[in-house]
């Protein structure tokens, strides 16, 4: 049984956009997935909807074996909880320390105060950045703000960590970096999803490729490589 | 964060106003529902009989007022001393008598104490059945009026409360929405984290109330400083009647205030919440 199933997923936005067309799909548990397919295809919107910040027009869609399209309340909350974010702009608070910006995704869902501190210096030191934790972020270079924000979505050990564009601000250097730690998260037992257009990376690492254009599911390989016309 | 603060400032004297006026209002009508019942309770009826009857008869209808359901007591006022009476205004007795051309014109009459002042008009109504009365009077117009006044302030005290209490809710409403705008980064990395709406909406709940706490905390405080001083200076409402020095209503009174205060802010806050986090 696959940990992530997309059925016939169709998602319109008005008027007459068709964001996804008739999308399906099984990731399975610890699996490393690129979404790739240019701008506009629809790689945020799969992830929005994974996400539950968007209900697919037409379809279903189920983490771990439930249905996520009738959740409400308390348990979309609690679905999050088991999916870790990641996105191009990293999403830190300007004025917070690194330490805080951690601590925040413990804080906020209630776990007691006396475990964060060593969760969090924990989750830093994975992401190499426990001598940072008093830094702002403005005092950090991009590739390190992206591992805070790696660190803040994985420090209450999600199953899944999705990666929207992770890469997208950061030079190649930088990029190969934080793809070495995206895939030790995953040899960890994380099932990894990130959607990119960034072929190299993709071509680099042969994991899966699934690939989207104009809301389609064009191609889904093992071992994928990544090429607009392939 | 500076205009947030003056928003804050706003919302919380809004507050304080609206919640200042109904004290005033609530305590104006206490004063005067107090005040009508005081005069309500004291009113007598006087049933002015027929000039020149003959004094067996009006015994006789003492007698039969007094068995009437709900009378209290019956005293008869002879004509010479209501005439006694009047001519303390006049002067002296002689002078009256002069001007009256040596008679007394005046009718006997008879005042009639009653048991509950709620039967008053039904009783001085029998009494001006009885054959050989008159007249009856009880100032009943004056309590009807106080207590058509303290109808009619109750609904100005209403609506003026109610439209006030708007602009409350609407300013608290807009405070909350710039905390919740100010914030908006927090709020929806909390989202991604996967905190609960309700964890996330709590501050934003607690912020609103705190508003209406303080703007009618103020407020009750202002309204116990001023009536308490009245108070002490024996401030008299209208004329004669002392203010109404019931502690226990004073202080049901200021709960109230500070309790719709915070209502007040529960619910900008509700309503914001509604409308600017939809998360
Ligand atoms: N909220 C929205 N309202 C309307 N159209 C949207 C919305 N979000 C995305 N779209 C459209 O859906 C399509 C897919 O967008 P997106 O999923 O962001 O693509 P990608 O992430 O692959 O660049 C695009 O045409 C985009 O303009
Ligand atoms: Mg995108």
């Amino acid at each position: 049984m696959g940990l992530i199933q997309f059925y016939n997923v169709t998602k319109l936005y008005p008027p007459d956009v068709v964001a996804l067309e008739n999308i399906t799909l099984k990731i399975d548990k610890g699996e490393f997935v690129f979404l790739v397919g240019p701008s506009g295809a629809g790689k945020t919107t799969l992830v929005r909807l994974l996400f539950r910040e968007e209900l697919p027009t037409k379809g279903q869609i189920l983490v771990g074996g439930r249905s996520i399209t009738r959740l409400k309340g308390r348990e979309i909350a609690l679905l999050r909880r088991t999916i870790g974010m990641v996105f191009q702009d990293f999403k830190l608070i300007p004025d917070w320390t690194v330490f805080e910006n951690v601590a925040f995704a413990l804080r906020v869902i209630e776990v007691p105060p006396r475990e964060i501190k060593p969760r969090v210096e924990r989750v830093l030191d994975q992401v190499g950045l426990l001598s940072r934790a008093h830094l702002f972020p403005h005092q950090l270079s991009g590739g390190e703000q992206q591992r805070v924000a790696i660190a803040r979505a994985i420090v209450n050990r999600p199953r899944i960590l999705v990666a929207d564009e992770p890469t997208g601000n950061l030079d190649p250097d930088t990029s190969r970096k934080i793809m070495a730690l995206l895939q030790e998260i995953n040899a960890m037992g994380t099932t990894v999803i990130m959607a990119t257009h960034a072929w190299d990376i993709v071509n680099s690492m042969k994991k899966r490729v699934i690939a989207l254009r104009a809301g389609r599911l064009v191609r889904d390989d093992r071992e994928g490589v990544y090429g607009y016309e392939a | 964060m500076r205009r947030n603060l003056w928003m804050s400032l706003a919302a919380a004297a809004s507050v304080a106003v609206t919640m200042f006026l109904l004290g005033v209002f609530l305590l104006l009508v206490f004063n005067l529902n107090y005040m009508a019942s005081q005069l309500q309770s004291n009113v007598e009826i006087a049933a002015f009989l027929h000039v020149d009857t003959p004094r067996e008869v009006v015994q006789h209808l003492e007698a039969q007022i007094k068995h009437l359901p709900g009378v209290r007591e019956v005293v008869l006022v002879p004509k010479e001393e209501g005439f006694r009476k009047i001519s303390r205004q006049f002067g002296g007795e002689e002078e009256l008598l002069s001007a009256t051309g040596g008679v007394n014109p005046l009718p006997d009459y008879l005042l009639v104490r009653v048991n509950t002042p709620e039967e008053i008009r039904d009783i001085a109504g029998a009494i001006a059945q009885l054959p050989g009365v008159e007249k009856v009077n009880y100032g009943q117009e004056v309590v009807e009026r106080l207590f058509a006044l303290v109808r009619w302030l109750r609904w100005l005290g209403a609506g003026l409360i109610l439209l006030l209490a708007s602009g409350a809710v609407v300013l608290i409403m807009l405070t909350i929405r710039l905390t919740v705008y100010s914030r908006r980064q927090e709020i929806s990395i909390m989202k991604y984290v996967g905190a609960t709406d309700s964890f996330i909406r709590w501050p934003f709940f607690l912020e609103g109330l705190f508003l209406g706490l303080v703007g009618s905390g103020l407020a009750a405080g202002a309204v116990y400083g001023i009536y308490t001083w009245l108070l002490s200076r024996s401030f008299n409402l209208f004329l004669f009647l002392p203010l109404l020095n019931d502690p226990a209503l004073l202080l049901k009174s200021l709960l109230g205030l500070i309790g719709a205060g915070a209502g007040v802010g529960a619910l900008g806050s509700l309503l914001s919440i509604r409308q600017f986090l939809k998360v």
